[in-house]
């Protein structure tokens, strides 16, 4: 092996060991931000050693073995420290609990720890974001500021700073009980869906970690999923994010453009992913209950997955989805969503009805999709008048070119209706 | 990215052999890390080729041909889908596989998005983002 090739096994090692490593020591140490500058130093470690004497053959369990014994030199100092420093001389004492054996237990309840402390209110979103992505996903500061398209010396710090606000707000390094867990496990799913999304959003030309970002997303609830497998939401994110991935290859076409969900290349979906949706939405529906949030989300995505061609897709289901989605969160923009659905399971007249109960709604007043929705009702409608003027208003309201020319498209076409 | 792991066929499982329990648990703990570690997308064991067929393209003839088929070693028994970062991270959880004598192929899936190159929002998702993005925030 060439030097190279032992940083990119180095690399790998980090890749899958290092959530584990820094969960296992923040254990013992106490402190999330020192535990991973002891897995920092290990792995540095590794980097001087490795290509000497090679990789060794459990380089998981060299990484574990090389960071506890820094942790254990770091609690001696520590404790003869507070020793000397307030001249208490009870032996031992401040070491609890006995790190070498807490390390070797329960490693997927350190995880669960690391996960919720990573996601902690006591830190902003944009902090935790970047706590998880480095703590739990592995990523340096350089690939999380590429893929957020910011300057890597402010990623640097934003994580120097959410250690050391979880270190002075002394954040227990615990699972949250009882209605604090729903609470917090929800900041959780924010966090990943946020990654998934961000990296959604990724345009053109942008650096490769931007798209990067959904597989990460991916990778984190598929691994929140078999740490809280009763957890039916953390399912239901799962499924959302695994069917939404499916059409990635098939949102835009040869020459970039946006293709309409309806007017997708089904053969082109990804059925492996869909088949993991469907199964990881099943999973969640079999736990019983009333279907949270992404779990509703991802039964929408699932009518559309289900459907071999878009004229098979169950609107009505769609439409008392989405009824039952607003219940739980209502926003306009949800409504919205169901009037487009119920448009297409009871007729246009049904939908405009919906739609038209939206239009003195505040927070849609500069939303495109409210007269592209209307326009589109009112065309099949016949009114074409009417639907000419929603489509060029709806045209002046988008930012994205693409659309706008697709929107005045659409409006040229009711002169000739 | 995507690899495909392709374990080789052997006599035992061309023989229809199933491999003993010793076997059997140390996969399986191996595959409960390959999920819990958000790695595996997909894995299947495949029966012995005797239970198979070869459809034979040659011109415009199509023949079929009955298994099994002599080239044991050159046979795949079973596969895995893994997602992973790199292909290093593929070597190092092939490397933590449970097998003794045999060799393990790893082959990189081609992505059917070609990223970067033509990936743009997309009108009717992008709604639903919103609207997602919306409900997680309450």
């Amino acid at each position: 092996m060439t030097a190279a090739d032992i940083h990119r096994t180095i690399d790998a090692v980090w890749r899958i060991e290092s959530a584990r490593l820094i969960a296992g020591l923040t254990r013992i140490v106490r402190d999330v931000g020192l535990a991973e500058d002891l897995a920092q130093d290990a792995l540095v470690a590794a980097l001087e050693k490795w290509p000497e004497g090679g990789v060794p053959d459990n380089p998981g369990a060299w990484l574990m073995a090389t960071a506890k014994n820094r942790a254990i030199d770091t609690l001696r100092k520590n404790a003869l420290h507070e020793r000397k420093h307030e001249e208490i001389g009870r032996d031992g004492e401040t070491l609890e609990p006995d790190p070498v054996t807490a390390l070797d237990d329960e490693i997927g309840d350190d995880l669960l720890r690391l996960v919720f402390i990573a996601c902690h209110p006591v830190l902003s979103t944009e902090a935790r974001v970047a706590l998880t992505l480095r703590l739990l996903g592995g990523l340096t500061t350089d690939e999380i500021a590429r893929a957020f398209l910011v300057p890597e010396p402010t990623i640097a710090q934003r994580i120097v700073r959410a250690k050391r606000t979880l270190t002075e707000a002394s954040v227990p390094f615990e699972v949250p009980r009882g209605s604090e867990f729903v609470a917090r496990l929800s900041s959780v799913l924010q966090v990943i869906y946020l990654v998934f999304n961000e990296g959604y959003a990724a345009t053109a030309g942008d650096d490769w970690m931007r798209p990067q970002l959904c597989e990460e997303a991916l990778r984190l609830g598929r691994i929140l999923a078999e740490l809280v497998p009763t957890e039916a939401e953390v399912h239901g994110l799962v499924a959302l994010m695994e069917i939404q991935a499916s059409r990635i290859g098939a949102r835009v076409n040869a020459s970039g453009e946006p293709i309409l969900l309806l007017d997708q290349d089904r053969g082109r979906w990804d059925h492996v992913l869909i088949g993991r949706g469907l199964a990881a939405l099943a999973r969640g529906e079999k736990l019983g209950g009333a279907p949270g949030p992404y779990a509703l989300q991802a039964a929408i995505a699932a009518c559309h997955a289900r459907a071999h061609a878009a004229e098979e897709t169950d609107w009505r289901r769609i439409a008392s989805l989405y009824e039952a989605l607003a219940d739980l969160t209502p926003s306009p923009v949800i409504e919205l969503n169901r009037a487009v659905a119920v448009g297409m399971a009871f007729g246009p007249e049904a939908g405009l009805a919906l739609v038209d109960e939206l239009r003195a709604e505040p927070s849609l007043a500069s939303y495109h999709l409210l007269p592209s929705v209307r326009g589109d009702l009112l065309f099949k409608l016949q009114r074409f008048d009417e639907a000419r003027g929603e489509f060029e208003r709806a045209a002046s309201l988008t930012r994205n070119a693409r659309e706008r020319a697709l929107l005045l498209e659409r409006a040229k076409a009711c002169d000739g209706s | 990215m995507r690899f495909m792991v392709l374990v080789k066929a052997n006599k035992d499982s061309e023989a229809g052999v199933l491999p003993d329990e010793k076997i059997l648990t140390a996969m399986g703990k191996f595959n409960e890390e390959l999920v819990k570690a958000g790695v595996m997308l997909a894995g299947e064991g495949l029966q012995a080729s005797s239970k198979g067929a070869r459809v034979r393209f040659s011109g415009g003839k199509k023949t079929v041909l009955d298994g099994p088929f002599a080239e044991t070693k050159e046979l795949v028994a079973g596969f895995w889908l893994w997602q992973v970062k790199s292909k290093e991270e593929a070597i190092e959880w092939l490397k933590r596989a449970p097998f003794e004598d045999t060799e393990v192929e790893i082959r990189q899936v081609f992505e059917m998005e070609d990223f970067g190159a033509n990936l743009t929002p997309e009108l009717r998702e992008q709604e639903e983002r919103t609207r997602a993005q919306a409900a997680a925030r309450k």
